[in-house]
Formats: C-alpha cells, sequence, structure tokens
C-alpha cells in the first residue's frame, strides 16, 4: 500500500498496520514463545490491583476515606448490581468473587489503553479475552451439571412446552449457544472492541501527524488540527467504552451463571 | 489506491447493528421518560441488548480482518 501510494499521489503515508502495531515483543523475538509487552502488563495489572485493594482495604473505617470509599462503591455496584439482582439473593455470594475479579482485572486492563505511558489495552490481544471467557465457560457449565444433574442440565436447555416437532430443531441451536456462541461472542466482543479502539486511536494520531507534519498543503495542515482533535474526542469515547465492556463482560458472565441456576423454572 | 473489500463489507454489516442500537436504546430512554423510577431495572436489561445486538457488528470487524487477504504488491 506505501509504495503504491508513494509512487502515485507522493503523500507517503503509512496507514498503522495492525500486525506491527498490536505485536510487540519484549524479549525472545519472534518466537511463539516470546515475552510480549500485554503479558507483562496483565502481570502488572494483578500487582497494581493487589497492592491497591490491600491499601484501600487495610484500615476499614465506619465513615470510609476516600480509598475505601472507590473500592467499595466499586464493590457495591457488582456484589449488587450484578450479583443479588442477577442471581437472585439465596446464592449470589459464593459467585462475588469472581464476578468482582473478573470486572476489576478487565477494567484495569482495557484502561491500559488510554492511561498515558502504556496506552496499550491488553485485551486487545485475542488471547486474554479468550482464557477469561474459557473461565466462564467451565464456570457456568459446571454449576448447571451441579445443580440439575447432567441430564437435567441439557433437558433444561429447552424451554417446557414447545411441540415435539421442533424440539429437535431448538435443542440443536441451543448446543450451539451453549457450547459455541456464547464463549466466542464473550470473548469476541472484548476482543473486537478493544482492538477496535486501540486502532482507531493510532490512526488518528498517526494520521493527525502525516497531516500535520508531513509533506501536506496548507489546507490539509489544517484537517490535521482537526484529526488530533478528533483523536482527543475518541480517547474519551474508548474510556466510556473501556468501562462500558469490563461491565458488559461481567453482566453476562452473571446472566449465564444465572442460567444455570435457573432450576425452579420449568 | 489499494483497499480491501472486506472493509466495505464490514461497513455493510455495521448497518444492521447500528440501527439495533438505536432502537433499543430509543425504547430505554422512552421507558426512563415515563417512568423514571424504573430506570435501575432498564439499565442492565437495555445494557444486555445492546451488547447482543453489538457483537453482530464485533462479528463483522474480526471477519472483515480475516477476510481483508493481503497486498497484492
Amino acid at each position: 500500500m506505501s509504495s503504491l501510494l508513494a509512487a502515485g499521489e507522493g503523500t507517503g503515508f503509512e496507514a498503522p498496520d495492525p500486525i506491527e502495531t498490536f505485536w510487540q515483543p519484549l524479549w525472545g523475538g519472534n518466537s511463539q514463545f516470546a515475552l510480549t509487552r500485554p503479558m507483562v502488563m496483565a502481570v502488572f495489572s494483578v500487582i497494581l490491583l493487589s497492592v491497591w485493594l490491600l491499601v484501600s482495604t487495610r484500615k476499614m473505617a465506619l465513615v470510609p476515606g476516600k480509598a475505601q470509599f472507590v473500592t467499595e462503591s466499586v464493590y457495591g455496584m457488582v456484589r449488587n448490581g450484578l450479583g443479588r439482582d442477577i442471581l437472585g439473593s439465596k446464592d449470589f455470594l459464593r459467585f462475588v468473587p469472581l464476578l468482582f475479579t473478573m470486572f476489576m482485572l478487565i477494567l484495569t486492563n482495557n484502561l491500559f489503553g488510554i492511561i498515558p505511558p502504556i496506552q496499550y489495552p491488553t485485551m486487545s490481544r485475542f488471547g486474554f479475552p479468550l482464557a477469561l471467557a474459557l473461565i466462564v465457560f467451565v464456570v457456568y457449565h459446571v454449576v448447571g451439571i451441579r445443580s440439575m444433574g447432567l441430564g437435567g442440565y441439557f433437558r433444561h436447555m429447552v424451554p417446557a412446552g414447545l411441540p415435539k416437532a421442533i424440539v429437535p430443531l431448538i435443542f440443536f441451536l441451543e448446543l450451539l449457544t451453549y457450547f459455541v456462541t456464547r464463549p466466542v461472542t464473550l470473548a469476541l466482543r472484548l476482543f473486537g472492541n478493544m482492538f477496535a479502539g486501540h486502532i482507531l486511536l493510532v490512526l488518528c494520531v498517526v494520521g493527525g501527524e502525516h497531516l500535520l507534519f508531513g509533506d501536506t498543503g496548507i489546507a490539509l495542515k489544517g484537517t490535521g488540527v482537526l484529526v488530533f482533535l478528533g483523536g482527543f474526542v475518541m480517547t474519551l469515547f474508548e474510556g466510556f467504552v473501556q468501562f462500558l465492556q469490563a461491565y458488559v463482560f461481567t453482566l453476562l458472565t452473571a446472566l449465564y451463571i444465572a442460567g444455570s441456576l435457573a432450576t425452579d423454572e420449568h | 489506491m489499494y483497499g480491501s473489500l472486506a472493509i466495505v463489507g464490514y461497513g455493510l454489516s455495521a448497518i444492521g447493528p447500528g440501527i439495533g442500537v438505536g432502537l433499543i436504546f430509543a425504547a430505554y430512554v422512552s421507558g426512563v421518560a415515563r417512568q423514571p423510577e424504573a430506570r435501575g431495572i432498564l439499565q442492565p436489561i437495555a445494557i444486555l441488548g445492546f451488547a447482543l445486538a453489538e457483537a453482530l457488528a464485533i462479528f463483522g470487524i474480526a471477519l472483515a480482518f480475516v477476510f481483508a487477504g493481503t497486498n497484492p504488491n
């Protein structure tokens, strides 16, 4: 692309390449076992979260300080808004650790995408959301089989009261939903949002830089300013999307588990 | 000029989810306008619907990159 553009129009702009943008090995070169930047960031996020949660809950007070207040409000949102309201007040408590961990981990790793010295959302490498989605996949199947038994679990996938003729079809579709669609969409949604958002920001900044400082005319330099401003606005929007995606992932985790817990519905 | 038709495909595939997300939030807004105290109940439902509709657009962007192919040059 670059050579053709350079030869044909003389602009010389090279659009950011998805592979070069996201593949950032730190150690081990180009091999499959290279230590990459998102790996280091994932470990860093775990350390950061552990330290933050330990420090903010070390001296618990009845009237919370700032740190305790932040932690408590996030915990309260996940526990009550996602856990209790969706899973039901009877047995939501044993899933709160999972939900809270998911939310905090995803939120921190997503926000790395707009925090200046890092600016790389960990979840824009597909492996990370895939691992989280597989954890959720195992959890809701195990919960379902434990609460209804293996046969009961497969029976519960088909809603009661359907005409006999379409039961096999619905069963097949539900099997597909439970074993393929759910984990794939869960992982792809988080990955796609982070990937697309990050590449959009990179494009805004790289393109704006080229329009402003490359060999372009005065009119294009004006658009460069607009592109930079657009990049700034998109950064704020990305922050919102990153929070929303962490929330959505946790919400769907809770919903899938709730679907496996529901025994009295039929 | 060189480009990939897959990106045009992604643009087309984003129309449907775009309309869907718009309808979902329109319903959410009118629901909250009619009954402001139902906001807490409606919000997770609206976000769930948004997430499910948006998944289609995300499939689109993933497939656009999968089928984008390589530069002929």
